[in-house]
């Protein structure tokens, strides 16, 4: 139910992000979906990759910091006052986002991911309501 | 002029005498009334009566901030608690203050020194002295402030931390005198610069110490400034600031003699080194009663002139330092190790991640960064996370050290590793 999104740390500094990417393609990973959440002095780069745990292996070997977690993966349609919806359904539940990036699934229809407080929480609360959840699988043939 | 002129100009014969004089009482005293010396001198079958004066000083074991440590807090005193009258304490190596005590004449001597070296800085009664070290635990705002009152100067008890009404009372008192650390002295001198105010001060002297400086710095500010600034001297374990300083002639900084037996020793072989080289310095305290230290090892780097002085002072004279035989750094006056560091991030858990201190002097004031290795354990996939781990680390450190300081978070491995000893400090700040 859940995606394994790859997380790593990056100095802001010239060529790091580069060589996250760089080691990648090493690996021969291809990434599906992408973030980057910057502070003033650090970057906390978020991907979707089609292998994440050999993308986390890569990285390590390089030396990088990264991490796997749990995020969801919710598709909707490309229409006005879908996400909306969807976010307040997560909102009546009480449950926090703690981040959201976009990912492309396909022309009738986009997706985002979502890291919530109460991950089990939500997916439930969004399976109830008959949303429908993108699949690790599907990331992975991407 | 010379605030004590006796004591200040005797011959080098009498200096010797009234030395050996106070060494053996002293020696006397720290076997009779302090269970380490005891201890430590009996291990080597040594009896006080083995010290006949200061040619038998080598004989005697040293003392380190670590005996200090490991007596904390009073194990070191050598009068009932009831004859202490104040306590004073620096930080340890390891986060474990190091406490001093003194007496009503320990007191008594500390303000006399004071008042000799602000003496020799050219201050007098009819000055008005703003006192800007910190007061408190610290030794500098208080021993200072008890020497320019025992001078009889009007002191102004500032402290550190407003510079803005520092330089307005400057100015509205008129101030002739200013006692603060070198840096901040620098600091005062550019906002004063700043703000077009150098000409309506009544500046005269400036008597700075707890800190290293170049003698570059010190001529820079009192060109800029147009007054005297002088070298003051002093450590808590000994007594605190006023165990040397320099006098208008800046060859040296002036020892009290008759209360502190300067050595020089190499810190290697821990033999004293020919008269004139550079090698640590050592302290005997000669008329301490709360705590007396036998041979204590400052991890001062600097050498020692027994000739006459121009000024006409006899008493020996200590070089500018020229550096720490061991990893203590001071940072904006305040004494820090890099272990204190090291026993911080150890709160976070765990083994202490790979670290690498920072300092710098911005503006004239020192500034700490310390950056942090992100290992897996720490990371987060959450900025909150990240941040509120940069906050946790910066405060365990501050309730460590009693700085502020900056923590930066970097990428694994990416920090300096040496192959011998790790390498903990990259020191930016030029004192030249």
């Amino acid at each position: 139910m859940y995606i394994k999104q790859l997380s790593i740390f990056i100095e802001n500094r010239e060529g790091r992000l580069e060589e996250v990417l760089n080691a990648l393609t090493e690996a021969n990973i291809n990434i599906v979906s992408m973030s980057l959440a910057d502070t003033s002095e650090y970057g906390l780069l978020r991907l979707l990759v089609t292998d994440p745990e050999a993308g986390k292996k890569a990285l390590k070997e390089k030396g990088f910091s990264a991490m796997l977690t749990d995020v969801l993966g919710v598709k909707i349609s490309h229409r006005s006052g879908k996400l909306q919806e969807l976010l307040k359904i997560i909102c009546e539940a009480q449950v926090n986002i703690e981040y959201m990036y976009a990912l492309s699934t396909g022309k009738d229809d986009a997706s985002v991911v979502i890291k919530t407080s109460d991950l089990e929480k939500a997916a439930k609360l969004l399976q109830e309501r008959g949303v429908d959840i993108v699949t690790s699988q599907e990331v992975m043939a991407m | 002029m010379i605030w004590n002129e006796t004591k200040e100009c005797m011959s080098r014969d009498e200096i010797a005498n009234l030395q050996s004089a106070r060494l053996v009482k002293t020696v006397d005293r720290v076997y009779h009334n302090v269970e380490f010396y005891r201890k430590k001198m009996q291990r080597i079958g040594l009896e006080p009566g083995d010290i006949r004066g200061i040619e038998d000083i080598t004989r005697l074991p040293y003392t380190t901030k670590d005996d200090l440590r490991d007596n904390y807090p009073f194990g070191l005193f050598a009068v009932p608690r009831s004859q202490i009258v104040r306590v004073h304490a620096s930080s340890g190596t390891t986060g474990k203050a190091t406490v001093v005590g003194y007496t009503r004449k320990d007191l008594d001597i500390w303000s006399e020194c004071v008042a000799r070296a602000l003496t020799m800085a050219g201050v007098t009664r009819n000055d008005i002295i703003q006192v800007a070290y910190g007061y408190g635990l610290f030794t500098g705002g208080l021993g200072a402030h008890a020497g320019a009152e025992k001078l009889g100067a009007v002191v102004v008890p500032m402290s550190t931390g407003n510079t803005k009404k520092l330089i307005t009372m400057m100015k509205d008192f008129e101030a002739t005198a200013l006692a603060c650390t070198p840096s901040y002295l620098l600091h005062i001198a550019e906002t004063l610069e700043e703000a077009g105010d150098i000409p309506n001060i009544k500046l005269k002297t400036a008597i700075c110490g707890a800190e290293p400086w170049t003698e570059k710095m010190r001529t820079q500010v009192e060109e800029k400034l147009h007054i005297h600034a002088h070298d003051i001297y002093g450590l808590s374990e000994i007594m605190g600031p006023g165990v040397a300083c320099d006098c208008e002639y800046h060859k040296g900084l002036h020892v009290y003699e008759d209360h502190f037996l300067p050595e020089i020793i190499s810190s290697e072989t821990l033999e004293p080194v020919p008269v004139g080289e550079t090698g640590e310095l050592v302290f005997t305290t000669l008329t301490k009663e709360g705590l007396p230290l036998i041979r204590y090892r400052t991890k001062d780097l600097t050498s020692i002139d027994y000739g006459q002085c121009e000024c006409g002072r006899t008493i020996a004279r200590i070089s500018r330092f020229k550096g720490r035989s061991d990893d203590m750094l001071i940072i904006r006056g305040v004494n820090v190790f890099p272990s204190q560091i090291e026993a911080a991030l150890l709160e976070m858990g765990g083994t202490t991640p790979h670290y690498m201190m920072i300092v710098d002097r911005v503006n004239n004031l020192d500034t700490l960064e310390v950056q942090v290795e992100v290992e897996e354990r720490f990371f987060s996939d959450e900025i909150r996370q990240l941040e509120k781990l940069t906050g946790q680390i910066a405060h365990a450190i501050q309730q460590m050290i009693g700085l502020a300081v900056k923590v930066k978070l970097v990428e694994p491995k990416t920090l300096e590793r040496s192959m011998g000893k790790a390498v903990h400090v990259i020191d930016k700040r030029k004192y030249e």
